[in-house]
């Protein structure tokens, strides 16, 4: 593939982490398309993975060609984050992952775009889609968090299942100007107060873990991730050279 | 429009003249209007089978575009480029977005999107048969944009004159979005018929499908057609099905024609007397089977609508407890509960 010579070799790994990152989140939201729980909410879920997508294809465009990135690398090329290619289950599931991973991509966009790094001007726009899905996710966890016995049960339960996947989101990425530590406690007291609000607890477990910790961004990931993109690279593989 | 706005006083049986003018009034007044091509709005009286008619009218098309997504959204995760999928996702959205809008004009009628969903889900009301077949290859997405909502525009926009003024102006911005899904549904088969010729097969196999289920989105034929005298008095239809089948056919031989494509009819030839194309007979005892719940996805469609309904009723009912809980805190005198 030809990577985009304008793009600095230090900013293409981390372009390929972040593109990852949106790439199969975009994805996985796709999945709810003809199953959510409200139409309100097939429009607002579509809306998320579009943009994504989005950002996506900008990123990947700054490494080389975004459909041989997307659909010609294995699951061991892959730099995504463990968190983003969880599968969705119940709806929860799906929130708090949004929570977790739209708080940490809002707090990194807005730093970039504060800068005058090679992120500069996607973050610039990326970071008002991302504020929209970090109210959206903010918005259904007070809901759940705080509506019945049985959405709060179910909440409880999908923090506590991807939250052991929060750590790897603060691995300082390379080639990316990042204040990963600072970070990390906006976070923290972010997610914290907004578990708080919706009755939630913050989980206990480790964050880190020998395996989670930087793993995805390794291209170490978890079961689910190969079929995933078994099931998207199919077509496109099954057509060698084709044009779409 | 301004006339209609102030005439509605003299139709609104709201308006203060109930109980001393009798129905046959209300009645020539709402005739006259009609056949003025004023629009008839929620306030004005109406007749009660004209409400009726309506509200099946559009509950069904609200129905068919939720159900609509799922043949399409079959393909979101296995399109073949990242431009495709956003494009599809985006149709899929743009359909979630048709259905509210319609949701919300049947609801002026005084039903409800609960109460709909509900016929629909018990199968009380239907959707277009179009959608139990299934998308069985990619070029599936590119057929259903071309033909299906070629269809879909042909029935529509004379919609957008439609009696009924809430309905007319959903049917405005709807139009408007359908047109563009069908060009890029076009442009995908275009790319298709050009490229390999494993890609132009499945193209043609795609069309080759999808034909003969489009030609009977317009509904039986004119002598069986049992809605349509009386929706085309009411203005709420404009032309019979058979002159919008006709009038798809005319568009589609040129279109088939530039992207390479052939249509799956030896009967289609043109008619210099006419004017116009003649083509094969439908297999009308598919159409009717398929409307009976006999077609190949009726079962799965109906299942997967019911199976997101059921298993999102703790989300919807936790949206609900919470707003309960803070409506309350946000009243005067209340305490705490987010001010917005």
């Amino acid at each position: 593939m030809t990577p985009a010579p304008e793009t600095p070799v230090t900013a293409r790994s981390a372009a390929l982490a972040l593109g990852d990152d949106a790439l199969v989140l975009s994805h996985r939201l796709g999945e709810w398309a003809g199953h959510a729980p409200a139409l309100e909410e097939e429009v607002a879920l579509a809306n998320i993975a579009l943009d994504l997508l989005g950002q996506a294809r900008v990123l990947l465009s700054m490494v080389g060609d975004e459909d041989e990135l997307a659909y010609l690398r294995e699951e061991r090329a892959f730099r995504n984050l463990q968190l983003v290619e969880q599968p969705n289950g119940d709806f929860a599931h799906t929130i708090v992952r949004q929570l977790y991973f739209s708080t940490y991509q809002h707090l990194l966009y807005a730093q970039l775009a504060a800068g005058d790094g090679p992120f500069a001007p996607l973050a610039a726009k990326a970071v008002k889609e991302v504020a929209y899905h970090r109210d959206h996710a903010e918005q259904w966890t007070l809901r759940l968090g705080d509506g019945t016995d049985v959405s709060h049960e179910r909440m409880r339960r999908a923090c506590d299942a991807l939250w052991r996947f929060t750590g790897e989101m603060f691995q300082p990425v390379e080639g990316l100007d990042a204040d990963w530590a600072g970070m990390e406690a906006d976070w923290l007291k972010s997610v914290g107060a907004v578990l708080g609000r919706a009755t939630l607890a913050v989980p206990e477990g480790p964050r880190t873990g020998a395996w989670s910790a930087g793993a995805g961004r390794q291209g170490l990931h978890t079961e689910p991730f190969g079929r995933m993109l078994a099931e998207m690279q199919h077509l496109h593989r099954s057509h060698p050279g084709a044009s779409w | 429009m301004a006339t209609a706005a102030a005439q509605s006083t003299s139709r609104s049986p709201a308006s203060g003249a109930q109980g001393t003018v009798d129905t046959a009034v209300y009645e020539r007044t709402f005739d006259a209007a009609v056949a003025a091509d004023e629009r008839i709005e929620p306030r004005d009286w109406m007749p009660d089978a004209y409400r009726a008619t309506l509200i099946r009218q559009i509950a069904q098309h609200a129905h068919s575009e939720i159900i609509g997504m799922q043949p399409e959204a079959n393909w979101i995760t296995r399109a073949p480029s990242l431009r495709r999928k956003a494009i599809l996702m985006a149709k899929v959205q743009d359909e979630a977005g048709h259905g509210l809008y319609l949701y919300s004009a049947a609801e002026t009628l005084g039903t409800s999107r609960e109460e709909l969903l509900d016929k629909l889900h018990s199968g009380r009301q239907k959707y277009s048969s179009i959608f139990n077949y299934p998308t069985l290859t990619w070029a599936d997405v590119g057929a259903i944009g071309w033909l299906v909502d070629g269809a879909a525009i042909t029935n529509q926009v004379p919609l957008c004159r439609c009696s009924y003024g809430p309905y007319a102006r959903a049917m405005v911005r709807i139009c408007k979005e359908e047109s563009f899904h069908q060009r890029q549904g076009y442009e995908l088969l275009h790319a298709l018929s050009r490229g390999t010729p494993e890609q132009h097969a499945m193209a043609q196999d795609a069309v080759d499908r999808w034909w003969w289920p489009s030609l009977m989105m317009f509904g039986p034929p004119d002598d069986e057609s049992q809605h349509s005298a009386q929706s085309m008095a009411w203005k709420i239809k404009r032309h019979s099905n058979d002159e919008l089948r006709q009038r798809f056919v005319d568009i589609c031989v040129p279109q088939a024609e530039s992207l390479g494509l052939t249509l799956p009819d030896p009967d289609l030839r043109w008619n210099e007397e006419h004017g116009h194309h003649d083509f094969g007979t439908i297999d009308w005892s598919e159409f009717w089977e398929v409307l009976k719940g006999n077609g190949p996805c009726n079962e799965q469609r109906i299942t997967q609508r019911r199976r997101a309904h059921d298993e999102g009723a703790w989300v919807r009912e936790a949206a609900a407890a919470h707003a309960a809980k803070h409506t309350a805190g946000t009243r005067p005198g209340g305490t705490g509960g987010a001010q917005a």
